[in-house]
């Protein structure tokens, strides 16, 4: 029995070491990639913009490491600018909607009432499209850009977060301390500050950052139908659509663009699920709780 | 004498799916008089912490009143409600859940002295002598509740409860679940603090012998019915109803 049980510690312990070293790579490349999109044109080696018609559609080559498009635009030079683009984007949208729809899905979990049941019917109406069909329409009312796909993404994937903020809060507010709380004479203001949000904010925080790369994807399919970034802002989404009708003749052109999202999306889907084996309190790694 | 605490016809009923549940609460009349210790006993299930809560006007009654010195309570909302709260206070069952996990004890002892305006100096005075009163040294201030034991904790719960010098003090359960030997300290302790500070109490527990050692008058409650009141003595040595009959031989 204790051998069982010293058995099972080490392999929590072991669990929560890995967890550890994955947090510590996964996070330095994330601050990469990030650095990558910040110092963007510093990095690049062409003008992403400059177009050179003699050596368009080139191949990969020491000149060109990942090709040239079809105006002959250094097609590293435009990923690496596009990062900026697709990165800030996507961690705008994601801090507005977990913001958002956390404040809304707290206020609705906290007084209840007729406001509360308004706003989660609304909420409904949002859940029961498919969501990126919603967003194109929004899109394409908007007129397109980059601003008006993240405005259209966060109007239709803010009820996730206000619905998990909400049955937290429903599940916080019936709490012994909460009463306590509200005896010691906090208004309702100062109980959801300095008690429900310091509560519920672990799990919007990994559920944010299990978000990003969806987003990232979202913003990026809206780019590729023409909703999102327009020529000849580098985009990965728009990118890979401009390059699209090459797939079989210059795949480099649809390539680059295509395994930068990927690698993007796997890192930020990596360092969330990191981020929650972190926080998980089975791991006994969380200072309370 | 005029009562502290007044409570007519209080009922409390749960809606659920929109039709009206049966009553956890039902027509619940008494009153409370300064310094005095009033038991509330009954089993499981019998509405005791659902009264205990919308006297202390956590919940809101579906009818009935709550005079709190002469003052009507019972509808009273926020600022007039924050107020109000000043004057009574309350010790929960569960004791790490009647503190915040993310918060240290001290946090939730100086809460209510903080939203009084004190600073964070004189806060800090202040929730040490609270903590020495309630036989707990100063560093426990520091502690999270998942690092005090049970005891300790309820003994935080009781200093909080103190902080802004109740006339009234709700105990929900506040001893249950506790062990007999912690059981009896915290018992003292409330009791030496209430001829102190010349506090009442309103004792809400299922342990009959806890309530006879310590009340002077008892309440017993059975579906959120009163069936029987009086002076403690009276009630468990001669109880005149089946039900106080059958609690009082459950623990004998």
């Amino acid at each position: 029995m204790k051998r069982y049980q010293e058995a099972a510690a080490g392999r929590r312990k072991g669990k929560k070491n890995t967890a550890k070293l994955r947090l510590a790579v996964f996070g330095a490349l994330v601050l990469a990639l990030l650095s990558v999109s910040i110092f963007a044109e510093w990095i690049c080696p062409y003008d992403p913009n400059a177009q050179d018609l003699s050596n368009a559609l080139q191949a990969p080559s020491p000149a060109h490491l990942f090709g040239t498009d079809r105006y002959g635009r250094d097609m590293l030079s435009r990923v690496i600018i596009g990062s900026r683009t697709s990165i800030s984007s996507t961690l705008i949208l994601v801090a507005v909607i977990a913001v958002g729809g956390t404040v809304i899905g707290v206020v609705c979990g906290y007084f209840g009432g007729i406001l509360d049941t308004v706003i989660m019917r609304i909420s409904d109406i949002c859940l029961a499209f498919p969501g990126l069909v919603f967003a194109m329409a929004i899109a394409a009312v908007l007129n397109g850009g980059v601003r008006n796909a993240v405005i259209a993404l966060a109007v239709v994937s803010w009820p996730k977060y206000s619905r998990i903020a909400r049955s937290q809060t429903l599940a916080v507010k019936s709490t012994d301390y909460i009463s306590a709380a509200r005896l010691a004479g906090s208004s309702p203001a100062g109980v959801i500050l300095r008690h429900i949000l310091p509560n519920i904010g672990g799990q919007i925080f990994v559920t944010a950052m299990l978000d990003i790369g969806t987003m990232m994807m979202e913003i990026a399919a809206l780019s590729f139908l023409g909703l999102g970034a327009q020529p000849p802002t580098a985009e990965w989404g728009s990118m890979m659509s401009g390059g699209r009708s090459m797939l079989q003749t210059y795949p480099w052109v649809v390539l680059s663009p295509g395994i930068a999202i990927f690698i993007s999306v796997v890192l930020f889907n990596l360092l969330g699920d990191t981020i929650r084996d972190c926080l998980d309190p089975r791991n006994g790694n969380r200072s309370a709780g | 004498m005029e009562p502290l605490l007044e409570v007519k016809h209080l009922t409390k009923t749960f809606k659920q799916n929109g039709r009206e549940e049966a009553a956890a609460v039902d027509n619940l009349s008494f009153c409370l008089y300064p310094g005095e210790t009033l038991g509330i006993v009954g089993e499981s299930g019998s509405g005791k912490s659902t009264a205990a809560k919308a006297i202390a006007r956590l919940i809101d009654v579906t009818d009935g009143e709550i005079f709190l010195q002469g003052e009507n309570i019972t509808h009273l909302r926020g600022r007039a409600l924050r107020r109000i709260y000043r004057k009574y206070q309350m010790v929960f069952q569960s004791p790490a859940g009647s503190f915040d996990p993310r918060r240290t004890l001290g946090d939730g002892i100086g809460e209510s002295l903080k939203n009084a305006g004190l600073s964070g100096k004189e806060r800090k005075r202040r929730v040490e002598e609270l903590l020495f009163q309630c036989g707990l040294s100063p560093e426990y201030a520091r502690r999270y509740p998942h690092e005090v034991s049970g005891g300790q904790c309820q003994r935080a719960a009781i200093a909080r409860a103190l902080a802004i010098e109740p006339e009234l003090l709700i105990c929900d359960e506040a001893t249950s679940s506790l062990d007999v030997t912690v059981q009896k300290q915290v018992m003292e302790l409330l009791m030496r603090l209430g001829e102190e500070k010349g506090m009442a109490f309103l004792f809400i527990c299922h342990d009959l012998a806890l309530v006879q050692k310590f009340c002077s008058r008892i309440l017993v409650m059975q579906a959120g019915r009163l069936v029987e009141s009086g002076k403690t003595e009276d009630v468990i040595l001669h109880p005149k109803e089946e039900y106080t009959k059958r609690l009082i031989d459950a623990v004998l």
